[in-house]
């Protein structure tokens, strides 16, 4: 094959890991925190990219026309509203079930992502097609014999390796973080020392959810276009990322994210069937590590206690 | 569905047995104008009436009688709930839409029943219903239109298919626990729409068209013609549905009351106790885990005959979400709650057409609310109790 070509492959290939791996980074949060699976992520991840979108849409009519500003705004104003609605998901939807069984966590936020994706789909103005998503970015490219390295691709992808490495500092560097770690390792611990629970519980979530809303926006700029049904299958991946990194673990999550895209990318390229099997085949490969490493590649030590 | 109506007080020297039949009655005339109501106001109306009923009876004790009655007399209210679903059926007779609604709904059921075993009894958790339910829907246009496997037997394959291609998920979903499975079969879900819609040979995203039903040269597609008066061909497959659902309904009933319904419960309580106790959890998961999807399957494949042609978007994960509201809203392992539930998700939306395009909303709406304020279900299951010597109780 054409060294051009598989130059662009890889491209894309490390921008959908970045996308993955913000989104598996949240998943992995909460399971971290709470011991919970957040699944309404995804369609809080759409939910981050329609309020961009609609953000877009007021700052033009407001007459400002600098693309970096209207940048700026919708970034601010989309992570700041999810953010907010992760938390009020871990308030009132996470928090009163925690002593219930697992399974109706994970229900319970299966349904409000359905109840999200609907939502936007019924109410939002001709919610139910696809919209267009401004080209925000400078789009210049670099040509490289058949290979072009696009400035938006180059931006988008380290402006999210920037914020998975943020992320990192801030849950191994900071004193938030250390308060997100003891919280996560022994919560009665962690409450006896101080540590507002609740109140950690619910930061959590919003920086797990602005992180998918940032996701959301890169892919948005990325692909151009957004649409209500977008956040079921980034979520799926997000969530099964984490799961092959293995849950609780942030490493794990950007290892599954990356893998995972690495599975699209030669399940599209380098098989012998069309590329129309590409989810097909990475999703095939899941369940197939799945059966192989049952709690994950970077397994999470755990042991039972009877 | 046996609580719904009668909420005028019952005199209290009544005994069980005749309340229960009176219920049922009840339910039955509800039914029948319930499917037949035209207007929204109407249908309207009705609801309203079930959910004051429901209500009513919870408040009078009617429910506590009728649970005595189902438990004393449960071959006679079994018999009446059978027959006033075959009189049902026989009044609405020349009603296609109605009809198609019953059948639909009985379906479900079958569906439910099996995912019921899964999450209510095992425990375990299955977010592909609707995938299994599709694969049967497949295989049924596949042999009608390829082959001339009898349509009754490719019931049968449509569940052994399901049961197959499950086998191929049993290693990732026995091994793994909780979360890890759910991710399992939710790729799997995905993957299998996916797959349909891409794939040319089963129709890509238009579909594939299904085969009536057939036995022994009986053809489903004609209305058969009683006392000179030709009904509409959905009857058959209303009174096939209702045998479905009433076999599905009583083998479930049975495999809950044995000896292996008690290994699903306490694999479900607590794995590793049951362990302990010699209980092979992997035999019990795959045993759940087959069962459901068989059922799923069978209902799948008569499915796609009723309806005749089949596409991949009525397989969605929404669909298998709706599926799971079926089980969660009936109340997990409370099988005439899954009846209940069935009637919900599937008649009221279809009635009430205003609500058909925000059913996923409405139902995962009431989903959350149920979770949050009554998370045992409209009809919690009962607590197991043996006594020695004697029967299962409930």
């Amino acid at each position: 094959m054409d060294i051009g070509l598989l130059g662009q492959y890889l491209a894309n290939g490390v921008m959908l890991g970045t996308m993955y791996a913000l989104v598996a980074v949240g998943f992995t949060l909460f399971f971290g925190v709470l011991d919970v699976i957040k699944f309404s992520h995804g369609d809080v991840l759409m939910i981050g990219a329609f309020t961009g979108f609609t953000t877009y849409l007021g700052i033009v009519a407001i007459g400002i026309e600098n693309p970096w500003v209207a940048l700026v705004a919708v970034l601010v104003v989309s992570i700041a509203t999810t953010a907010a609605l992760g938390a009020l998901i871990a308030r009132y939807l996470v928090l009163p079930l925690k002593s219930a069984p697992p399974l109706n966590i994970l229900l319970i936020t299966l349904m409000l992502g359905t109840a999200l994706r609907e939502g936007v789909r019924l109410f939002y103005p001709d919610g139910s097609n696809p919209k267009a998503f401004p080209a925000l970015l400078p789009t210049a490219s670099l040509e490289l014999g058949s290979f072009s390295l696009r400035a938006d691709s180059v931006i988008l992808v380290s402006a999210g390796i920037a914020v998975i490495i943020g992320l990192n500092l801030l849950i191994n560097r900071t004193r938030l973080g250390l308060a997100i770690r003891a919280v996560a390792q022994d919560e009665e611990t962690a409450k006896i020392m101080g540590i507002n629970y609740t109140m950690i519980v619910l930061v959590t979530f919003a920086i797990g959810s602005g992180a998918a809303a940032f996701a959301g926006i890169m892919n948005g700029l990325y692909y151009n276009e957004v649409n209500f049904g977008m956040g079921l299958l980034l979520g799926l991946i997000g969530f099964s990322a984490a799961i092959i990194g293995g849950l609780g673990n942030i490493y794990g999550a950007i290892l599954g994210g990356f893998l995972f895209a690495g599975l699209q990318t030669v399940g599209a390229v380098a098989l012998p069937f069309a590329s129309a099997y590409k989810d097909v085949f990475a999703f095939g490969v899941v369940i197939a590590l799945m059966a192989w490493k049952p709690t994950g590649l970077i397994a999470e030590r755990s042991s039972d206690r009877v | 569905m046996k609580d719904d109506v009668m909420k005028t007080p019952i005199p209290v020297s009544l005994p069980p047995l005749a309340t229960g039949l009176i219920a049922v009655a009840a339910c039955a005339i509800f039914g029948w104008l319930f499917l037949l109501a035209e207007s929204e106001v109407a249908v309207l109306g009705l609801v309203l009436l079930a959910v004051l009923a429901g209500w009513g009876a919870q408040k009078t004790g009617l429910s506590a009688t009728l649970g005595t009655a189902m438990h004393q007399h449960s071959g006679a209210m079994n018999g009446a709930i059978v027959a006033s679903l075959l009189a049902v059926i026989a009044l609405l007779g020349t009603e296609h839409f109605p009809l198609l609604m019953l059948s639909t709904m009985l379906l479900y059921l079958v569906a439910a029943l099996g995912l019921n075993v899964q999450f209510g009894l095992t425990g375990m958790v299955n977010f592909a219903g609707a995938a299994f339910f599709g694969i049967g829907a497949y295989t049924s246009a596949v042999l009608t239109t390829h082959t001339a496997v009898p349509p009754l037997l490719i019931l049968l394959a449509g569940g052994l298919i399901a049961a197959l291609i499950g086998a191929l998920l049993i290693v990732p979903v026995v091994r793994t626990a909780g979360h890890y499975s759910a991710v399992v079969t939710i790729a799997f879900g995905v993957l299998f729409k996916t797959f349909l819609e891409v794939n040319e040979v089963l129709g890509g995203p238009q579909g594939l068209m299904v085969g009536s039903m057939n036995v022994f040269g009986w053809d489903f597609n004609n209305g058969p013609v009683l006392m000179g008066h030709e009904m509409s061909f959905y009857v058959n497959y209303a009174l096939l549905s209702s045998g479905l659902a009433i076999l599905a309904f009583a083998l479930t009933r049975r495999l809950e009351r044995s000896w292996l319904g008690l290994a699903l419960d306490s694999v479900r309580l607590d794995e590793t106790a049951s362990a302990c106790f010699g209980i092979n959890v992997v035999r019990a998961k795959v045993l759940a885990f087959t069962y459901g999807n068989i059922l799923a399957g069978i209902a799948g494949a008569l499915y796609g005959m009723m309806i005749s042609f089949i596409a991949p978007n009525s397989f969605t994960f929404s669909d298998s979400l709706l599926m799971v509201s079926i089980v969660l809203l009936g109340g997990l392992g409370s099988l005439w709650g899954s009846a209940l539930a069935a009637v919900i998700v599937v008649l009221v939306p279809e009635k009430l057409q205003i609500l058909q395009e925000y059913r996923f909303l409405l139902f995962s709406v009431l989903v959350i609310a149920m979770l949050l304020f009554r998370p045992q279900g409209l009809l919690p299951r009962g607590v197991r109790s043996y006594f020695p010597g004697g029967r299962a109780q409930r």
